[in-house]
């Protein structure tokens, strides 16, 4: 266990004080850049126009339409790909069958699917959904094939001595010692699910943060464009937040404090 | 039940290393032998500790004896069957824990009893084993938030807890402090005493052979071969260090103050 070296207070004034530096040096450039509101946009005008956003309906809606998207795109991939990433871990057969494969498609950023995912799908949720979907599947594959090539083999041994079969061999020695390692991955891959449905958003359809932020630019209001940032920023802390949480779950703490 | 007979046993490792190490000189594909012609006959109930330089293949003896590995030539046989494969009935205690460390200690325990039909019987006899090991209260840890030493003995309860023909102990008590080595070493004794297992630990420390076994096996540098097999014949609680002296006195009393009572 980590020792406690800042009470809690600390540790919640921390972030708002760095926040607040982070906004006054913002406001600090607007007014003494002499650049036009319209091309930087201070705090307050941002503040003001998101009230507006939210008044109107249309910033919850690109959020939930985004929000939507990725959900699906990652989960789909944490459901295919971590199991998959098994099979490749546990498998020399598999693992030199598919991998050549996945260590090809692996660097052909998911942009570059958005021609073919947009004629394969049309316009609307599925593209999206699809482009997340490839940019959080090998991240995860890979993540996960590691993760189990790094158990230890003395669990492994301990699991033969205890007659296991290969069913509690995955049960009880393989899903619960590559949780930390997935959950690590999982928090990076969501990262980069967020990047994505920004930029399929910009191409592939008509709605999401990605979208507002594309629209909002067309229409000269980069007031707008940050209220998309913003928001984006704010999930993203968010869901990390999240994440973190699901690795303080006790039965997946221990690979914490054991080096 | 736990009758194991080794009989002229080898076991060679292929060098697998495509550049030349400068110390070994060994070539690609030349074979290293670490156990040769080995011959020992391990009674039913008996404590067996097996002494030797680092790197002279008393763990892969055990390792082979437990399943793990395979001789290159010879044969073993425990209860005048062969060594088929890995099996509950010759259960390995790791050097380094062998626990798992997403499950409690009660889980860990429960690992060998999980074929239990009887909801009931099984908590029993999990509880039984945690508290022989002085671990109660400390059921729902994990590892990771247990010393070194309550570890070991939680290994050791779920070692027991299948009731194995015969332990496999490869430096049981290594990474221990002192004091908790001796204590180690006691429950152990005591353990063997009550249980009547057949038990194989691998050690370093000769008072650990002497105090613990009753029969001392030695190897020699590798290519290793068995040096010296000698049945000790001395009752319990043996006193390997013993001169009267005002000092080794004040000795005693310090062990005892600190819970030792008679490993000195």
């Amino acid at each position: 266990m980590k020792t406690e070296t800042h009470s809690t207070l600390t540790k919640n004034i921390a972030p708002v004080l760095s926040f607040t530096v982070l906004i006054l040096v913002w406001e600090a450039t607007v007014r003494f850049s002499g650049w036009d509101t319209n091309v930087l946009p201070g705090p307050y005008k941002v503040f003001e126009s998101m009230i507006e956003l939210i008044a109107n309906g249309s910033l919850f809606k690109h959020t939930v339409a985004s929000l939507f998207r990725v959900t699906w795109g990652f989960c789909l991939a944490a459901l295919l790909g971590i199991p998959l990433g098994m099979i490749l871990g546990r498998s020399p057969i598999a693992s030199m069958l598919l991998n050549p494969i996945i260590n090809f498609l692996r660097p052909i950023s998911p942009l570059a699917w958005i021609p073919l995912a947009m004629l394969w799908f049309g316009i609307g949720d599925q593209p999206a959904v699809f482009l997340i979907f490839l940019a959080s599947f090998f991240p995860i594959v890979v993540a996960t094939t590691v993760a189990v090539h790094s158990i230890n083999p003395t669990y492994f041994y301990v699991a033969a001595n205890f007659n296991f079969s290969r069913k509690e061999v995955i049960q009880k020695i393989v899903i619960p010692a590559i949780i930390p390692d997935i959950i690590t991955a999982l928090r990076l891959t969501v990262t980069i699910a967020w990047i994505v449905v920004v930029a399929a958003e910009m191409i592939a359809v008509q709605s999401g943060l990605g979208y507002l932020i594309l629209d909002s630019r067309n229409g000269l209001r980069l007031d707008y464009v940050m209220d998309g940032m913003i928001i984006i920023g704010l999930i993203g802390l968010y869901l990390d937040n999240i994440m973190r949480r699901l690795g303080r779950i006790e039965s997946a703490s221990w690979g914490m404090s054991q080096v | 039940m736990g009758h194991i007979k080794i009989d002229s046993l080898c076991r060679e490792f292929v060098n697998r290393r495509k550049k030349k190490r400068e110390d070994s000189g060994l070539a690609y594909g030349e074979k290293v032998s670490v156990l040769e012609d080995i011959n020992i006959e391990v009674e039913d109930g008996e404590m067996v500790c097996l002494l030797g330089p680092s790197g002279c293949g008393k763990s892969t003896l055990l390792r082979i004896i437990a399943g793990f590995d395979k001789q290159s030539s010879g044969s073993i046989l425990i209860d005048e069957k062969e060594i088929t494969g890995p099996s509950s009935d010759n259960i390995f205690v790791f050097q380094h824990s062998g626990l798992l460390p997403w499950m409690t200690v009660w889980q860990n325990v429960e690992l060998g009893l999980r074929h239990m039909q009887n909801a009931e019987e099984k908590k029993a006899e999990i509880q039984e084993y945690i508290e022989m090991v002085e671990l109660d209260n400390f059921e729902q840890h994990y590892p990771h938030q247990l010393s070194g030493g309550m570890q070991r003995r939680a290994e050791l309860a779920r070692a027991l807890a299948v009731n194995p023909d015969i332990l496999i102990m490869d430096e049981p008590f290594s990474g221990l402090d002192f004091l908790t080595h001796m204590k180690m070493r006691e429950e152990v004794v005591n353990m063997h005493q009550f249980l009547g297992k057949t038990i194989l630990i691998v050690t370093h420390d000769i008072d650990d052979a002497l105090i613990m076994g009753d029969r001392v096996v030695v190897f020699s540098k590798r290519p290793s071969q068995v040096k010296m097999n000698r049945k000790l014949d001395f009752p319990h609680p043996r006193i390997v260090f013993n001169k009267q002296t005002e000092l080794s006195k004040l000795r005693d009393e310090l062990f005892f103050m600190l819970g030792v009572s008679y490993a000195v």
